[in-house]
């Protein structure tokens, strides 16, 4: 055997465990999503008619999927400006080392470790009409009487907005934790050189701070944006993408898996949505980098 | 006039600074001189405004500045990363110290090229701090500094990243600068070379505490402390133990330029290694325990390693120190 073939015989050994899993787990299912994406199926998942490409162009221009992808979008600009703005805001604050800075940090970075679920139950003990937590604080309930009737999660115009709030502090543990890992990493002389040359906290904040963090600020939104355009459990436990018939909190991916879903029986449906879905995010995540990357300072 | 009045600083129970009083005149060109973690950056620091004294008070012209902020103590501080702003053009961060006081562009533009003229930076005014050299990089910190025109420029260790060609250069460029500004430099270091070639005064610190404050010379030819005497002067100065040269509790200090080699003398020592520098050759030895360094001319009879030899210890060039406290006495 020549050296050149055994080199090669021995590269494609070393690469054939990832390539397997890669083949096995990623593209085998793309590949497998967008050919069902073509198809109309039953119940039984017995897929009986092919549209050819011209089921994606039909499921495109369907009022239901045109629907989701505008609260999807809501739901993205609800979330991630907030979660990005907050985690930042609470990371500035916890690396000021102030008295207690350690318990609040342990306090902020928590929900990373909270599963959806969890946090949706716990947001639903929150705000749920009748035995929610908020609903039955009398003063509350008075200065704002959609706690109570319909409740926040029941009326079209909140239960969004609701829904989001809870992502946004589900979210939060990881946008903290990454922002203060970037915050750390930032030379302390040149907080200390803009302190001697006579910049204020704020103009150090936009002048140093947000500058440097810049590529852990891009990072975090292109993650918050994917997770919003994928949200799901806190959408399924909370409002099962309702309030009907306004389907005020049915997104893209609720259209895909909801329990009370129009494609919920259809997997070459669900598919379609799906590969749409992804075709959507990779739109957003290029803008996202192309448009913030500009703005972005990489190394020294 | 920068006055420090009884300065100490404590970390976590650790004294980093330890009573220290210091007085710089105007114009003056001040070295804090020492190892590593002796408090000399930390002394600057307080100068600056970027740590507050635990006790003492620290006065700039005729204030008390303990309690002022950075910005109103018309100081400027350079620093050995050089902090250089790394998503700002070079002229933007000369210009930032001028914006912040809210200069006005046209203004800000005008010092900005001035600055940058001064250290041969103009053609680069356009380029971000990550397209410089080390060198360069130094001298916009510089420029950043000298912008503002403050009464008193805080340095610590400008040179420590630059190779020994630049930092030679740049040496000569800083004293320059120095004498064409006419402002006052604190400038931390631990190079000694450094301190004995730019400063006109050096002041010596040792874990925390001020050992010696006078010009180079001064300290050079007459170190206050058996440390001073060790930490300035390469090789270092040669001390012997009590009782070997000079009767009594007194060690003697003595230069390795002025040790010679005199076999009548009953001071013995044995030759342990001859390094011939070209210009000169260093004879190292032991006497006894203590290791002693003799240097002599480069084409003068070296002895060879192994050998006795007796050493000459003239009495018009001994140091002699209190064998407890290690300080100078003086005779």
């Amino acid at each position: 055997m020549s050296r050149r073939l055994r080199e090669w015989s021995l590269a494609f050994a070393m690469l054939a465990p990832s390539v397997v899993v890669l083949v096995a787990f990623v593209l085998y299912p793309l590949v497998r999503a967008i050919w069902l994406g073509r198809q109309r199926c039953d119940a039984l998942a017995n897929c009986y008619r092919t549209n050819g490409w011209q089921q994606y162009i039909d499921v495109a221009q369907s009022r239901e999927f045109q629907h989701a992808l505008w609260v999807t979008v809501k739901f993205a600009l609800l979330t991630v400006p907030a979660g990005v703005a907050l985690g930042l805001g609470l990371a500035v604050l916890a690396d000021r080392q102030l008295r207690g800075f350690r318990f609040f940090r342990t306090v902020f970075s928590s929900t990373v470790a909270t599963s959806v679920a969890v946090a949706s139950l716990m947001w639903l003990f929150l705000l749920q009409p009748s035995r929610g937590v908020l609903a039955n604080i009398d003063w509350l309930n008075s200065l704002f009487p959609v706690l109570k009737s319909p409740g926040l999660l029941n009326d079209p115009g909140t239960a969004l907005t609701s829904v989001a709030v809870s992502s946004i502090w589900a979210n939060l543990g990881f946008t903290f934790i990454v922002v203060t890992a970037g915050l750390q990493s930032i030379p302390r002389e040149l907080q200390e050189s803009a302190y001697v040359d006579g910049a204020g906290p704020w103009r150090r904040f936009t002048n140093v701070t947000v500058p440097m963090l810049s590529p852990t600020l891009v990072f975090v939104a292109v993650v918050l944006t994917s997770r919003a355009f994928q949200a799901y459990g806190e959408i399924d436990l909370l409002t099962n993408g309702g309030p009907v018939p306004q389907d005020s909190t049915t997104t893209i991916t609720y259209l895909i898996y909801g329990s009370s879903s129009i494609a919920k029986s259809d997997a070459g449906l669900q598919s379609s949505v799906a590969v749409l879905l992804f075709v959507v995010l990779l739109i957003v995540s290029g803008l996202q980098l192309r448009g913030l990357g500009k703005r972005v300072h990489y190394g020294s | 006039m920068v006055r420090l009045d009884s300065i100490t600083k404590i970390f976590d129970g650790v004294t980093a600074v330890d009573d220290v009083s210091l007085e710089v005149a105007d114009h003056d060109f001040m070295i804090l001189l020492g190892p590593s973690g002796c408090g000399k950056s930390t002394l600057l620091r307080i100068v600056a405004g970027l740590e507050m004294p635990t006790s003492g008070d620290v006065i700039i012209g005729d204030t008390r500045v303990n309690d002022i902020e950075p910005k109103r103590r018309d100081v400027a501080m350079v620093f050995q990363s050089y902090a250089l702003y790394p998503h700002k053009t070079v002229r933007a961060n000369i210009e930032f110290p001028l914006k912040v006081r809210k200069v006005d562009k046209a203004t800000r533009a005008a010092e900005a090229e001035h600055a940058a003229e001064a250290l041969g930076l103009t053609e680069y005014l356009g380029r971000k701090p990550g397209q410089l050299s080390g060198g360069q990089r130094q001298r916009v910190a510089l420029a950043r500094a000298i912008v503002r025109r403050p009464a008193v420029f805080c340095m610590d260790e400008p040179l420590s990243n630059l190779d020994a060609k630049l930092r030679s250069e740049t040496r000569a460029e800083l004293v320059a600068l120095h004498q064409r500004l006419d402002s006052t430099f604190l400038y931390v270091t631990h190079d000694q070379v450094e301190a004995m070639t730019m400063g006109s005064h050096v002041a010596v610190m040792s874990r925390g505490r001020l050992e010696q404050v006078g010009s180079p010379s001064e300290v050079y030819a007459k170190p206050a402390s058996v440390f001073v005497a060790q930490f300035i002067g390469t090789p270092p100065m040669n001390i012997l133990p009590a009782g070997l040269v000079e009767p009594g509790d007194v060690l003697v200090g003595v230069r390795p330029e002025h040790l010679g080699v005199d076999d009548a003398s009953p001071v013995r020592g044995r030759v342990t290694l001859v390094e011939h520098l070209g210009h000169e050759t260093l004879v190292h030895l032991r006497v006894g325990e203590t290791p002693v360094v003799v240097r002599t001319q480069a084409d003068a009879a070296a002895p060879v390693v192994g050998a006795e030899v007796g050493l000459d210890v003239p009495a018009m060039h001994r140091h002699r120190f209190d064998a407890v406290s290690g300080r100078r006495i003086d005779t």
